[in-house]
């Protein structure tokens, strides 16, 4: 069951629009920041909260990539394995990531702290390669700055406990 | 030559304060208290302004076919999907100037009369989402944005609208779909969304750079206009430079400019002095062209008379170390992902040429295959149900005709003569 919150946040944002079907992509949101990822309890409570059918929800969610279907790590390493970041190099970091963390791409490390995939061209190609975190992007990578950039996140991890 | 970008480095620029000082939201009162509707239409069809998101279409034509009947709730679509590779103008133009698109969408909706417009941005885009709502916020605030705004009566209202990762839902009539809750599948046409589009209104779909024009363009006159550039193609563009080269990013210049000033005297040239094996001037779903070609002239009428387009302006260089069976595998793997499986010379098409460029690559390719590629590539073009179809075939198509002598090598080699990826980067 989602939180009243969230329950709240799905209904304001319905009614923003000429019909209340436009504000799913916004409700799977909402779940997906609440649980986690999106699953079937998820979105039977939006097919009833947005009054459409459950397959209709379920054709919606995963019609996208940015929906996570399944339990995932705490962090998702979005890699962009697209021309341009190829060209210079992305496929050296999705290496480098398997030689450090040990998973290989739509795998999650034991501890449940990342998830590497392989996604297509994020829109920043002037600073590649480009991996997105979360809402963050991290461009012009190397493998020193993944380090860096994995042990910031293991260090937030630990602060929010 | 900078219109769009001129004001880069003009600190916080992105505040409604700074913007107005620099004479921002002037174009919409110009519009709004010295113009009817129908002759802001009619500058911009005389600017000759064309669509900046990868089709080229007149922008002013877009608006007149938009029903006059008031009765119609009519709607203006901004598409700032950009999911084409090679492409990262919109989310500089949205982070660096809101108000820009903002003017500019606020002026298009008086001139079609929508009272209701959309931004479609994809989902990557959070930091682009947070900054356009941050502008959105200050132009309701100022009163540019509402109810009867600058006492003229007109009402209007922006809102955001997140997507969620599909490069699909950037194919207009899919946008359409996608904001309206359902799968982001293309529409069939007609009806066109000018008659039946949003909501079943009619709709106008521009991109964020042709929306971010039309300021600059009503404050300076439509012949202003059209003496920059070439003659078809008028005003600057935003092309959006990457891959080998020293000086990577987003250049705003005048139409026509050629590739070679774009590369070497812009971009900073190739790193170590490499030579160019072929670039991709608009974004990937139009044809490569190879060294010989960099002296043509970066406009739609000249790229399309060399046999390419200028599509999106994402303009990525692979330099000569470059496997180029590999690149267009990589872009092949693109279009096999992103299919959304509605017609099934896509759906199949993509995949069979995937795999083919796969084994090429890998060395366990056949000499039949290059043949073959074509005649796949050949029966999607034009015979798909929307453009990504179209788009797949355009780099496999490219370069066997460039690059036959690559595919070639390869396929008797038994394994890729560049040593796969490694040492290109
Ligand atoms: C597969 C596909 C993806 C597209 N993606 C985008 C996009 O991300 N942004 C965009 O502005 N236009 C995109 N387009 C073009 C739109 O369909 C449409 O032509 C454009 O938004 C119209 O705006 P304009 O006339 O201002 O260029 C795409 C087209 C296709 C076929
Ligand atoms: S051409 Fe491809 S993307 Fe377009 S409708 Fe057909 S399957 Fe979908
Ligand atoms: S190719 Fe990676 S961000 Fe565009």
């Amino acid at each position: 069951m989602l939180s009243q919150e969230s329950r709240a946040q799905i209904e304001e944002n319905a009614k923003r629009f000429p019909s209340a079907k436009s504000a799913i992509l916004n409700a799977l949101y909402v779940v997906q920041n609440e649980e986690g990822f999106v699953a079937e309890d998820g979105m039977q409570e939006i097919a009833e909260l947005l009054g459409m059918p459950y397959t209709d929800v379920e054709a919606v969610a995963t019609f996208y990539t940015l929906f996570q279907k399944q339990p995932a790590g705490k962090y998702r390493l979005d890699v962009c394995t697209t021309l341009t970041c190829s060209l210079l190099g992305a496929e050296h970091l999705i290496d480098y990531l398997y030689k450090k963390l040990g998973i290989k791409v739509d795998e999650t490390t034991p501890d449940g702290m990342f998830t590497l995939r392989a996604v297509q061209c994020l829109g920043d190609c002037g600073n590649a390669p480009v991996m997105m975190v979360g809402d963050a992007y991290y461009d012009n990578l190397t493998p020193e700055k993944l380090d860096g950039i994995l042990d910031e996140l293991r260090r937030k991890a630990g602060e929010s406990g | 030559m900078r219109i769009l970008f001129k004001h880069l480095d003009v600190p916080d620029i992105d505040n409604i304060d700074v913007y107005i000082r620099e004479g921002g939201y002037s174009a919409l009162e110009k519009a709004i208290k010295q113009m009817k509707p129908e002759e802001v239409t009619d500058v911009v069809t005389k600017s000759g302004l064309r669509g900046r998101g990868g089709a080229g279409f007149p922008t002013g034509k877009k608006w007149e076919y938009i029903p006059k009947d008031p009765n119609l709730k009519k709607y203006l679509c901004c598409n700032a999907d950009e999911s084409e590779p090679g492409t990262f103008k919109d989310r500089e133009l949205m982070l660096r100037n809101p108000h820009q698109l903002i003017e500019g969408m606020i002026i298009c909706c008086y001139a079609i009369s929508a009272e209701r417009a959309f931004i479609y941005i994809r989902g990557e885009y959070v930091e682009p989402l947070r900054k356009m709502e941050q502008a959105l916020s200050e132009a309701r605030d100022r009163g540019y944005i509402g109810e009867n705004i600058l006492g003229s009566g007109f009402n209007v209202q922006i809102q955001m609208y997140r997507g969620a990762g599909a490069y699909i839902a950037g194919e207009e009539s899919a946008l359409l779909n996608s904001l309206e809750g359902q799968r982001g599948e293309p529409r069939l046409r007609p009806p066109f969304p000018a008659i039946k589009g949003l909501y079943a209104g009619p709709t106008v779909i521009n991109n964020v750079e042709t929306l971010a024009n039309v300021p600059h363009i009503i404050n300076n006159g439509a012949e202003w206009f059209t003496k920059i550039g070439t003659e078809k193609s008028p005003g600057t563009k935003i092309f959006s430079v990457s891959g080998h080269v020293n000086k990577p990013g987003n250049y705003e210049l005048p139409m026509g400019v050629t590739a070679r000033e774009l590369i070497f005297e812009h971009a900073g040239g190739i790193p170590g002095g490499k030579r160019v094996k072929a670039f991709i001037p608009g974004g990937s779903s139009v044809p490569m062209l190879t060294e010989e070609h960099l002296d043509v002239q970066l406009a739609y009428e000249t790229l399309q008379a060399a046999g390419s387009m200028l599509g999106s302006a994402g303009f990525m260089v692979l330099n000569e170390d470059t496997c180029i069976v590999r690149a267009t595998w990589n872009m092949a793997k693109f279009y096999e992902h992103e299919s959304c499986g509605k017609c099934t010379p896509c759906r199949e098409g993509t995949l069979w040429m995937r795999e083919m460029l796969e084994s090429i690559e890998e060395g366990t390719g056949k000499i039949g295959y290059i043949d073959r590629l074509v005649d796949v590539a050949k029966n999607i073009d034009g015979r798909s149900f929307c453009g990504l179809g179209d788009a797949s075939a355009q780099p496999v198509v490219s370069s066997i005709k460039y690059f036959r002598d690559e595919y070639e090598a390869h396929i008797k080699e038994g394994k890729c003569p560049f040593g796969g990826w490694e040492g290109h980067g």
